[in-house]
């Protein structure tokens, strides 16, 4: 087998230019400032790293903002794969307005996100006010992380669906139903298997939204250490101590967890892709 | 048979038994799903947006407006404005840039390029702005010398400008090299036997193909640039009247108590984030077909 060359000729004009554009800026703005990052950590050394990770306030925050993306990237799942079937599927009044406000999450900024929650959920808010009285407190626990991780994550999942559920050809669910399948057998075993690589990928990029979602967050959180401070926050906390080293440290310690969850995803997905065999 | 006969046999009544089609929910069924997701975009999404004007206008239009009159206020719109106009361009040339290489040639390693321009999604805003810090903060070897050299990035505009193109860095080729792929390189390499120049094969050929996309592309990397905060709060040293931004100022009026005046910029910033919405959707509705194919960000 012939080895592919580096670069395929070609009379196209404009290489060295693109090339030139692309790998500039990829690197300043993105590998060289990651790149300072791991040569800090390999500064500090993999021990204190460790060490400061392991410390119990670093631990807990770590956990909580895992455990809280994934449930709210969960949440997200199920939700977005039920909104982009009733925005799809379903004709009704006001469903454009309902298709557009899907992307508010992507359009309105995450500062503001956090405030408009907070004020709605808090326990003098209009909402809030009305889970106090069943004794359901949501701003400032863990709930507010999970509702406003749930916000900026939303869009995700019904974005990557949507274009799947309009290339469904009737005539499969057809032939289920003539088959004798009921309706919820067909949607069981034949329209859902078939959305599921798309959903896993909406599903993966509300995870990695969430988990290093600070904007949002902040507000609602209450930010009490061990209980309801996020990941993000004692980055943030550790920057404007100077403590540079103990920021390093509980960055890479993010970075690593997500991309191993990231691949994670993507293995799943192959896999899945294998089984159903399309798309 | 008769003309009669064949009349009334066609306006027999037709047997009015509710027939559903095999491939449609149940009418309970529908009613719910439709509840549900109506519902819920009204809990998450639609009652948020009322409680920021709400909020704003909790002591009228007058003290609204007021609280944007004044000096830090003004400087911080200022700013955010002056931020997204340089942020956005480069971006705008970066996208370009990598869609015209990812596209028109053939060369290995594409596959991981791809992946490279795609990882700022999946690190958190706060870790970039730390990662800029650690690159071009004072303490650092390369800050340090430009700070010397009377440049300073971290704590200062250059520092705002580059934590927001980290975040919103694949927006424009995400939504560009999609397009261009369908389209091909025919156009391109028609214009090149007839002797055109590069420059004038992008701006007469490919440009006028993937304009819209290009502008769905900005439009979504604008508003993500006017909101971003924990990359922009992490690099700017939150200095009032230099380098806060608006959502940067609306956490310290927050944090100050001072709700009409947080909630009076935050429903600047929801008008700016609706007017893109509404910009976007009329692309959606107007040139779907010379959009992304699938609606991913």
């Amino acid at each position: 087998m012939l080895s592919k060359p580096l670069i395929q000729r070609t009379a196209m004009p404009g290489l060295g230019l693109s090339a030139g554009i692309t790998l500039t800026m990829l690197s300043i703005v993105v590998l060289l400032p990651i790149g300072a990052l791991l040569l800090q950590g390999a500064q500090f050394g993999l021990a204190n790293i460790w060490d400061t990770v392991h410390r119990e306030r670093v631990w807990a925050a770590l956990f909580l903002s895992f455990r809280l993306a994934f449930l709210a990237a969960l949440f997200n799942l199920v939700f977005g794969v039920l909104l982009a079937w009733v925005l799809v599927r379903y004709r009704f009044p006001g469903r454009r307005i309902l298709d557009a406000a899907v992307d508010v999450p992507f359009a309105l900024p995450t500062a503001v996100a956090g405030i408009a929650l907070t004020a709605l959920y808090a326990p003098n808010g209009a909402l809030g006010s009305l889970a106090a009285q069943i004794g359901w407190k949501i701003a400032y626990t863990q709930w507010g992380i999970f509702l406003a991780l749930v916000f900026v994550g939303l869009p995700f999942v019904t974005r990557t669906v949507q274009p799947v559920i309009e290339e469904i050809e009737t005539e499969v669910e057809e032939a289920s139903a003539t088959l004798g399948a009921t309706r919820f057998h067909t949607i069981r075993h034949v329209i859902l298997p078939m959305l599921t690589p798309a959903a896993l990928t909406g599903f993966a990029l509300s995870l990695a939204r969430a988990v290093g979602e600070y904007g949002s967050v902040i507000f609602i959180a209450g930010n009490i250490p061990l209980r309801t401070e996020i990941a993000p926050l004692l980055i943030v906390i550790q920057l404007e101590e100077f403590n540079y080293d103990a920021a390093g440290a509980i960055g890479i310690a993010m970075l690593v967890i997500s991309f191993s969850m990231l691949l994670a995803i993507n293995l799943i997905q192959i896999f899945t892709r294998r089984r159903i065999g399309h798309v | 048979m008769s003309d009669a006969t064949s009349a009334t046999i066609a306006r027999a009544p037709q047997p009015r038994a509710r027939f559903r089609n095999a491939t449609e929910e149940t009418p309970l069924a529908r009613a719910v799903l439709i509840a549900l997701a109506v519902g819920g975009l009204l809990l998450l999404i639609f009652a948020p947006l009322a409680v920021v004007f709400a909020e704003a206008l909790a002591e009228g239009w007058g003290a609204a407006v007021a609280s944007l009159g004044n000096r830090d206020a003004r400087s911080a719109i200022q700013l955010t404005l002056l931020i997204t106009a340089l942020a956005v361009p480069l971006n705008a040339a970066f996208g370009i840039a990598a869609a015209w290489l990812i596209t028109k040639f053939d060369f290995r390693g594409k596959a991981f390029l791809i992946t490279l321009i795609d990882l700022p999604f999946s690190v958190s805003p706060v870790v970039a702005g730390l990662c800029i810090i650690l690159l071009f903060g004072a303490n650092s070897l390369i800050g340090g010398w430009l700070v010397a050299h009377g440049l300073p990035i971290v704590f200062a505009i250059p520092g705002i400008v580059l934590a927001t193109v980290f975040v919103t860095f694949p927006f424009v080729a995400r939504e560009l090299i999609p397009v261009m792929i369908e389209q091909g390189r025919a156009e391109e390499e028609a214009a090149l036997t007839l002797g055109a120049s590069g420059w004038r094969i992008f701006l007469t050929v490919t440009l006028p193909n993937i304009r819209w996309a290009l502008l769905y592309g900005t439009l979504l990397c604008t508003a993500r640039a006017m909101g971003e905060f924990g990359a922009v709060a992490v690099v700017s040293g939150k200095i009032r009247g230099q380098t806060a931004t608006m959502p940067i100022t609306i956490e310290m009026l927050y944090n100050e108590y001072l709700s009409v005046a947080a909630f009076s910029m935050a429903a600047l910033l929801t008008a700016f984030a609706l007017l893109t919405l509404l910009l976007k959707t009329m692309l959606e509705i107007r040139h779907a077909d010379q959009l992304a194919a699938t609606r991913r960000h």
